[in-house]
C-alpha cells in the first residue's frame, strides 16, 4: 500500500513498488487528464508537479511521490480557470489536445519560477514537451498572454 | 487517402452527389443517437441524424467525422448552426454512432481522411440546420395562428411582431411536424457564423484533463493487454514461453493472437512487465531482413527500368535528346512513421450481448466489419463508441483495421466477456508498421534550344500504399497506383513532352497513408525540379512559375499573395556570419491551393534554422478561419519534422528507431514563425488538413539552394553537405 497525496485528496494505493506515478494516476485513480506518451521522459506528455516542481510522472516512481503534494491537470485550478488556462481557450491553443495537460503543466511551473519570460525563455522551458500537432505558436503566445494576465 | 476520388472510378463512390448539389440528409435517425439524449425527453426535437434540440434550448449536433485535432467537431457544428439561425452559446456536440446515416458522402462509409470532412458535409449539415429551422419556425407560427412567412427565426428563437419563443420552447410541437421536402440555404451576406474564427467547442475540455480520448476509458473491471508483435515485417510467432510473464504480479492471462502474442493484466504496468518477461522465438517471413541501404540500392536499380505509365505526352525522349540543357535527378526520401502523440489503444468489450468497442478511430465502418469478423458476430452486433483522437494522420484510418482487429482478437483470447483495453506504447507505435513508404524519385527535365521548358519525365519507385486495403481496386489501376503519383501527373508545369510512371516494388513492410499521402513526397519533388527548370530556363523562380500558371488562376493566386506577404524580391535581412535564403513552393492537393515560402539561415557547419514561413492557402468557401490557419501552422510543424530529421531505418528487417530520442519529431525551438492567409474565395470548401504539408519541404530545400547553392534531394537534410 502506498499513500498518495493527489491535488488535495489523500488516496491509499495497492500497486507494485516500481509502478511509475503515471500508471497509478490513470490505471488506479482514473486521473486521465496526465497522459502517456512515451514512457522515457522524452516528451512531457505526462508532467505533474511534485511540490510544485514539473516532474514526468513516466519514470517518477509512485513509491518517490509518496510524501509530497501531487498536483495534476486535474487539480490545477477549481473551474478550469487558471490564467493558463484561461490564456489556452483565448488563443484556442489545442488541436487535438493530447499533448495539452503536459504543456499546461509545464507552463505553470515555468510561470512560477519566472513571470515575465522571454521567447527564449519559454522555447528552453517548453521544448521538451512534444506537441505533435504543432501548435507550438499558439502556445508560446498563450504563455506571453497568462504572463500579462498574471502580472495584473 | 486521396482527395475526393473521381467517380469514374469504378462503383465504390456511391452517393457522390453531395459535390454536385442535391443532397438527402439522413432522416433515419439510428436508435443510438436518440437514446444518447440523457434528458431522453419526448419533448426532444430530432428532425434529422444531425441534431437534437431539447426543452432547455440544449442543441446537440451529432458529429459523424473524428476528431483529431483539425476542429471538425466545430466546423461541422458551425455549418449546422448558421442555417437552424442557432444562438451558438447552445451548441454542443457529440460523436456518432456507427451508421448508415453518417456515411461519408463520397466515399460511402463512415470515414475521416482525404480532407474531406468539410466537402462531403457542407451542404449536408447546412440542409441539417435549415430543415430543423423551416420546422421550429412553422411550429410557432402555428401557435400564433400566422403565417409562417411572417416569422422569423435568430439566434435560437422565432419571432413575429412582439411574440417570440425560444428553439426549445417549440421542440415539442416541431416535433410533430413533417420535415419540409425542399429547403433554402442562408446566402453568404446573411451568414453570421460561417466565415467567423469561433472558438472551438472542445478547447475548454483540453485545458482542463476533461477530454477523452481512447486511451482515457475505464470500464468496471477493466484489463490492459499489451502485445508482443513480431519485430521482422512478414514475422509470426514459431513458438513462447508464457511462464516467466505468468509470473509477474497482476498478469492474468498470457494468449497468442493472430498477431503476436498478447499479455493482459490488471494495469498497464503489470502487462508491460509480463511482455518484457515473455520468450517468444519468432518465424521470419520471405525478405524479413532488408535493410534500408539494401532497399536504397534495389530502388535504384529498379528506376533503371521503366515502370507503369501514368501519363505519356509527346516524346519525351527524343525531347531529352535534343534538349540545349538538361537536368537528371535523384531523390530519396525515407520510411515515416505517423507518431501521433496518443499510441493506438482500444477497448473491447466481447460477451453474449455482442461487441462494445471504444477507441480513437478516423474509419467506423469498416473497423466495425473487422471487428464482427474477428469476433464472428454480423456488423450490426458490434457498437463502436468513437472517442478523441490524440492525433490521427491517417494511423487511425487503418487500411487493414490493424488495430482494431487485434483489439478483438485479445478479448477474444480473453474469453471471458471481461472489457480489455489494448494500448501500443510508443515503440509499438514506432516499429508497428503502417508507414509513409520509402521513395526513389527519377527525374530528367530539359529546355530546348530557345530557353523553353520542353521535358519531364519522372519515375517513381516504390511500395503502392493502397495495395491490401479497401480501395485498391478503386485506386490501382493499370498498374499505377494513384497516390504515387498524385500532384506530378497533374503537374501545372507539364511541358509538351511529359511522362510520369509508377514502378512498383513489394515489400514485407506494412504502408499506409500519411498525412497528404502521395503529395508529402511528390510535391517535394516537383516543385523543387520546378526551381530546377526555372534555372535552366533562366527565370527566378516566381517568374517562371508566374508564366505557367497563366491557365491555373488558383495556383497563381496563392502565389501572388504568399509572394507579397513574403515580400519576395526585396532582400533579406543579413545576420552576421549565416548565410539566408528564400524558397518557394506552390502545390495543388486535396483540391485546395496551398503556396508557401520559407526563409532559412545556413551556419557555416551547415546546420540550418527554419526561420519564418508564410502561407496562403485557398481552400474555397470559409468554414471557420482561425481553424484553417491552425492546420496550416500544424501542417508545417508536421512537414518539417522529416524535413529536419524524423526516418526510419532498417536493419537486417527491424526498425531501429524506438522512440522520440531517435525517431525525432518537431519540437519547440524549431518551430518557425508562420504567416497564413487565406484566399477569399466563392469555390466549393475543400481540404484544410493536408494540403499546408506539401510544399513545405520544398519551399525550405528551395530556401536552402538559394543559401548555399546546393541542391538538396535527399530528406532528411543532411546538413553536412551544406557546409561553406
Ligand atoms: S510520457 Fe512521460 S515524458 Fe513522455
Ligand atoms: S495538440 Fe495534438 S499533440 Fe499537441
Amino acid at each position: 500500500m502506498l499513500e498518495l497525496k493527489v491535488n488535495g485528496a489523500t488516496h491509499q494505493v495497492d500497486v507494485a513498488e516500481d509502478t511509475p506515478l503515471l500508471w497509478v494516476l490513470r490505471d488506479h485513480l482514473q486521473l486521465t487528464g496526465t497522459k502517456y506518451g512515451c514512457g522515457e521522459s522524452l516528451c512531457g506528455a505526462c508532467v505533474v508537479h511534485l511540490d510544485g516542481q514539473p516532474s514526468r510522472a513516466c519514470t517518477t516512481p509512485a513509491v518517490a511521490a509518496t510524501g509530497r503534494e501531487i498536483t495534476t491537470i486535474e487539480g490545477l485550478s477549481e473551474k478550469g480557470d487558471h490564467p493558463v488556462q484561461k490564456a489556452w481557450i483565448e488563443l484556442d491553443a489545442p488541436q487535438c489536445g493530447y499533448c495539452q495537460s503536459g504543456q499546461i503543466m509545464s507552463a505553470v511551473a515555468l510561470l512560477n519560477r519566472n513571470p515575465k519570460p522571454t521567447d527564449a525563455d519559454i522555447d528552453n522551458a517548453m521544448n521538451g514537451v512534444i506537441c505533435r500537432c504543432g501548435a507550438y505558436n499558439r502556445i508560446r503566445a498563450a504563455i506571453h498572454r497568462a504572463a500579462e494576465s498574471m502580472e495584473g | 487517402m486521396d482527395q475526393p476520388i473521381n467517380p469514374s472510378r469504378r462503383s465504390f463512390l456511391k452517393g457522390s452527389a453531395v459535390l454536385a448539389g442535391g443532397l438527402i440528409i439522413g432522416f433515419h435517425i439510428p436508435e443510438k443517437t436518440r437514446a444518447a439524449d440523457a434528458a431522453g425527453s419526448e419533448q426532444t426535437f430530432a428532425p434529422n441524424a444531425f441534431l437534437r434540440i431539447a426543452p432547455d434550448d440544449r442543441i446537440t449536433v451529432i458529429v459523424k467525422h473524428a476528431e483529431m485535432g483539425q476542429g471538425v467537431a466545430t466546423s461541422l457544428p458551425m455549418l449546422v448552426a448558421e442555417d437552424l439561425e442557432a444562438d451558438w452559446q447552445k451548441i454542443g456536440f457529440e460523436f456518432s454512432p456507427v451508421d448508415p446515416a453518417y456515411n461519408h458522402t463520397v466515399f460511402g462509409i463512415m470515414l475521416t481522411g482525404g480532407s474531406t470532412s468539410i466537402a462531403n458535409s457542407y451542404e449536408q449539415m447546412r440542409k441539417a440546420g435549415a430543415t430543423a429551422r423551416v420546422m421550429l419556425t412553422e411550429a410557432a407560427a402555428d401557435t400564433w395562428g400566422v403565417d409562417a412567412s411572417e416569422c422569423s427565426a435568430r439566434e435560437g428563437r422565432v419571432h413575429h411582431g412582439d411574440n417570440s419563443l425560444s428553439f426549445g420552447e417549440l421542440a415539442d410541437k416541431a416535433a410533430q411536424l413533417p420535415p419540409p421536402a425542399e429547403v433554402a440555404l442562408k446566402p453568404k451576406a446573411e451568414w453570421r457564423i460561417l466565415g467567423k474564427p469561433l472558438t472551438r467547442l472542445d478547447t475548454p475540455a483540453k485545458t482542463n484533463g476533461s477530454s477523452t480520448f481512447g486511451a482515457d476509458i475505464y470500464l468496471e473491471g477493466m484489463l490492459t493487454a499489451v502485445v508482443a508483435r513480431p519485430p521482422l515485417f512478414g514475422g509470426r510467432v514459431k513458438s513462447f514461453d508464457p511462464a516467466g510473464a505468468q509470473r509477474v504480479e497482476g498478469v492474468v492471462k498470457v494468449a497468442e493472437v493472430p498477431n503476436g502474442v498478447a499479455v493482459i493484466a490488471k494495469d498497464f504496468w503489470a502487462a508491460q512487465k509480463g511482455r518484457k518477461a515473455l520468450q517468444v522465438e519468432w518465424q521470419a517471413g520471405p525478405e524479413s531482413d532488408i535493410s534500408s541501404s539494401g532497399l536504397e540500392k534495389l530502388f535504384r536499380e529498379k528506376a533503371q527500368e521503366s515502370g507503369n505509365l501514368a501519363k505519356k505526352a509527346g516524346d519525351v525522349e527524343q525531347a531529352l535528346k535534343t534538349a540545349a540543357k538538361s537536368v537528371e535527378a535523384e531523390y530519396l526520401v525515407p520510411y515515416l512513421a505517423h507518431a501521433p502523440m496518443e499510441p493506438l489503444n482500444c477497448v473491447v468489450k466481447l460477451d453474449e450481448q455482442g461487441c462494445e468497442i471504444w477507441t480513437g478511430t478516423q474509419s467506423q465502418t469498416l473497423d466495425r466489419k473487422a471487428a464482427a469478423e474477428v469476433a464472428g458476430l454480423a456488423p450490426e452486433q458490434v457498437q463502436i463508441h468513437t472517442q478523441m483522437l490524440g492525433g490521427g494522420f491517417g494511423r487511425r484510418a487503418s487500411k487493414t483495421n490493424d488495430f482494431v482487429r487485434e483489439a478483438v482478437a485479445v478479448a477474444k483470447a480473453l474469453g471471458d466477456g471481461t472489457p480489455v483495453k489494448t494500448f501500443w506504447d510508443r515503440t509499438d507505435d514506432i516499429r508497428g508498421g503502417y508507414y509513409r513508404p520509402m521513395y526513389l524519385h527519377k527525374v530528367h527535365i530539359g529546355v530546348d534550344d530557345k530557353g523553353q521548358p520542353s521535358a519531364w519525365h519522372h519515375r517513381v519507385v516504390g511500395q503502392q500504399l493502397m495495395k491490401g486495403g479497401p480501395f485498391e481496386d478503386a485506386m490501382i489501376q493499370d498498374g499505377v497506383d494513384a497516390t504515387s503519383v498524385e500532384g506530378i501527373t497533374d503537374l501545372p508545369y507539364a511541358p509538351a513532352n511529359f511522362q510520369v510512371e509508377d514502378q512498383p516494388v513489394e515489400l514485407p513492410v506494412t504502408t499506409l497513408w500519411w498525412r497528404s499521402v502521395g503529395h508529402s513526397h511528390t510535391a517535394f519533388v516537383t516543385e523543387t525540379m520546378a526551381d530546377e527548370m526555372a534555372a535552366l530556363a533562366g527565370k527566378d523562380p516566381a517568374d517562371y512559375r508566374r508564366d505557367a500558371f497563366q491557365d491555373h488562376p488558383r495556383h497563381l493566386g496563392v502565389m501572388q499573395q504568399v509572394l507579397k506577404d513574403a515580400g519576395w524580391g526585396k532582400p533579406l535581412e543579413q545576420k552576421g556570419g549565416v548565410r539566408r535564403g528564400r524558397g518557394l513552393a506552390v502545390h495543388k492537393s486535396f483540391e485546395s491551393y496551398c503556396a508557401e515560402v520559407a526563409e532559412v539561415s545556413v551556419q557555416a557547419d551547415g546546420s540550418f534554422r527554419v526561420d519564418q514561413v508564410y502561407c496562403a492557402i485557398d481552400c474555397g468557401k470559409i468554414v471557420n478561419p482561425d481553424t484553417i490557419r491552425a492546420q496550416m501552422e500544424s501542417a508545417i510543424a508536421y512537414g518539417l519534422a522529416p524535413v529536419l530529421k524524423s526516418r526510419l531505418t532498417l536493419q537486417n528487417g527491424r526498425v531501429q528507431e524506438s522512440n522520440f530520442h531517435d525517431y525525432e519529431v518537431l519540437r519547440m525551438q524549431e518551430m518557425p514563425a508562420v504567416a497564413v492567409s487565406i484566399i477569399d474565395s466563392d469555390e466549393k470548401a475543400t481540404g484544410v488538413g493536408e494540403p499546408g504539408l506539401p510544399p513545405l519541404a520544398p519551399a525550405v530545400c528551395n530556401a536552402l539552394y538559394a543559401a548555399t547553392g546546393k541542391r538538396v534531394r535527399t530528406l532528411p537534410v543532411d546538413s553536412g553537405r551544406l557546409a561553406s
